[in-house]
């Protein structure tokens, strides 16, 4: 199963520009919100149409500006999980379930009710379920209808953070079964990492960057896709020579492995702040503020010999390091493998 | 006493309810998909019934519907029917006035409809056919039924423009409205009291039974 979209719409204010391509695997759409991630979605299952493109799924042509294509979703074979759920509120769980169901085949609706663990509440109407049920409710509705691809926007949000866990693993499990192309919508970097194998990251209505999760992680290229995978530490910055940037944000030079002449900005995740000397990038710094976490400590730091008014830089650790490190001053180093070269 | 004008207000309001019922949700429907502009423009031509005075509406309908005008005169020499006069005339009266509440308090029902149900009804390949009356009428019961009530109340109190068009001829156009005015005005108080109390009857069983819906809806 293969999905190919080419969705371009004027909304005046916003604009959407996305070009996708997705085989048998789940691609996760990760924007910050109102990146235009969800509306991506509404194109492709035709509750919208764009101004111009294409959308092929498994090779049918369902929109095309070109040839006056323009199917209507019914037609589409789309299932699209909405961020509420949409079950309809007038019907039970079952009725749900047979509602998305043209042959209303009994056996198939109970095997579902069976494998999704909603016998209990097969004649409950939506309104009397918890999120989770809900969401089991929507999914299966969704599978029964034969989808050809699986869109999920924000599948985690209507949930409590403590169900979250669990109904991330047992989605897992559904896209396995699957065995297509999933779409899933995110804004929730971890959600992305844990149940897609690749990562596209929208920003302002175009997609910046498309790759494996590891390259969208190690190597996100823009601000913002730093900012999406959980970079908190960005600092303008434009190299000086080969190899060295001025980060002007932190005051500080730092060397770096690669050189790209784009670079606007550069980052350093939290966790990637070593304590001690170790070679290049080695700053005395002053500590402004120590943040307990539950498992960790978070420090703000400012390089000594930086100028005035610079932006602290965080540093996160686990509570033993910090307790064998702490004081009012403290060294760290910057591994130069682990400074994120970006541009804008 | 002739109840002849009951029988006739409660006709004229059934038919009226009904063919409002159809064409208010099929209104409110559309016009609630429209774009901005358009929708504003719509919106004001189809709410007009509701603000002008009834015998404007009346007016306007005398100039469709008598005898030697454009529709009036195309169904007398077509189908030798008269459109003015007779006691069907109170329909078009009763239906055009109670169409705005019809229309605009379905169309507030489905705004507040939450429109991703239906987005997600057509995913799963449902007709559009079976989404509004499987999906959204009952979803948005409430206000229609309410809309429903209040045209029928406000048909069965029609008078303006149905005595314009439809006048009152004891025992073929008359109704309860047009009966009071007409008893009133020739002295006749103990029967025009009769009707108004009549009347008062109607309106406190309608308004109770609205209650009532709404108190088991809520519950």
């Amino acid at each position: 199963m293969t999905l190919h979209a080419e969705i371009h719409r004027d909304f005046g204010k916003f604009r959407l520009d996305v070009e996708l391509d997705a085989g048998n695997e789940t691609l996760a759409l990760l924007g910050a919100s109102g990146s235009g991630k969800s509306l991506t979605l509404g194109f492709i299952a035709g509750i919208m149409k764009p101004d111009r493109g294409r959308i092929i799924i498994d090779g049918l042509e369902v929109f095309s500006s070109e040839k006056n294509i323009n199917l209507p979703p019914q037609k589409r074979r789309t299932g699209l999980m909405f961020q509420n759920y949409a079950l309809f509120p007038n019907m039970t769980v079952t009725e749900n379930l047979m509602a998305g169901q043209k042959l209303k085949n009994s056996a198939e609706v109970a095997d579902m009710l069976t494998r999704f663990g909603l016998e209990g509440v097969k004649d409950s109407y939506p309104a009397k379920i918890s999120g989770g049920q809900k969401q089991r409710t929507a999914l299966a509705r969704m599978l029964l209808s034969c989808p050809r691809i699986m869109m999920l926007d924000e599948p985690f949000s209507a949930l409590d953070s403590h169900l979250r866990f669990q109904t991330e693993r047992e989605l897992l499990n559904v896209f396995n079964d699957f065995g297509g192309t999933v779409l899933l919508v995110s804004h929730n970097r971890d959600e992305a990492f844990r149940l897609c194998r690749r990562i596209a990251v929208i920003h302002d209505g175009h997609v910046e960057i498309v790759g494996t999760k590891d390259e969208v992680f190690s190597d996100p290229k823009t601000r913002n896709a730093a900012i999406l995978t959980g970079c908190k530490n960005i600092s303008r910055a434009n190299f000086t020579s080969e190899g060295k940037i001025f980060a002007s944000d932190w005051g500080i030079e730092l060397q770096c492995q690669s050189h790209r002449n784009d670079t606007r900005y550069a980052g350093v995740r939290m966790h990637s702040i070593t304590a001690g000397q170790n070679g290049a990038n080695t700053f005395e710094c002053k500590v402004m503020q120590v943040i307990e976490n539950p498992f960790s400590f978070t420090v703000m730091l400012i390089p000594k010999n930086s100028r005035e008014n610079v932006i602290p830089i965080g540093w996160e650790m686990d509570k033993n390091l910090w307790h064998k490190v702490k004081g009012e001053n403290v060294t760290v180093s910057i591994p130069p493998e682990n400074i994120l070269l970006l541009r804008e | 006493m002739d109840w002849y004008p009951l029988a006739n207000s409660l006709r004229v309001a059934f038919i009226s309810c009904v063919i409002v019922f159809f064409t208010g949700i099929a209104a409110a429907w559309y016009t609630s998909k429209l774009p901005g502009l358009v929708k504003g423009v719509v919106d004001v031509i189809l709410t007009l019934p509701l603000v002008l005075p009834p015998t404007v509406v009346g007016y306007f309908l005398l100039r469709l519907f008598g005898p030697r005008r454009i529709i009036g005169q195309w169904a007398l020499e077509g189908f030798g029917i008269r459109l003015t006069m007779v006691w069907y005339s109170a329909v078009f009266a009763s239906s055009v006035v109670s169409f705005p509440l019809m229309y605009r308090t379905a169309r507030g029902a489905f705004e507040t409809f939450d429109r991703t149900l239906e987005y997600s009804a057509k995913t799963l390949g449902l007709s559009d056919t079976y989404i509004f009356w499987r999906i959204v009428m009952p979803c948005c019961r409430q206000g229609i039924l309410a809309g429903t009530v209040l045209s029928f109340a406000r048909a069965l109190g029609e008078y303006g423009a149905t005595s314009m068009i439809a006048g009152y001829t004891p025992g073929k156009t008359a109704t309860i409205s047009t009966a009071v005015y007409q008893l009133w005005r020739t002295g006749d108080d103990v029967h025009a009291l009769k009707w108004v109390l009549v009347n008062l009857a109607i309106s406190f069983t309608v308004l109770t039974f609205v209650n009532l819906l709404e108190r088991k809806e809520t519950r």
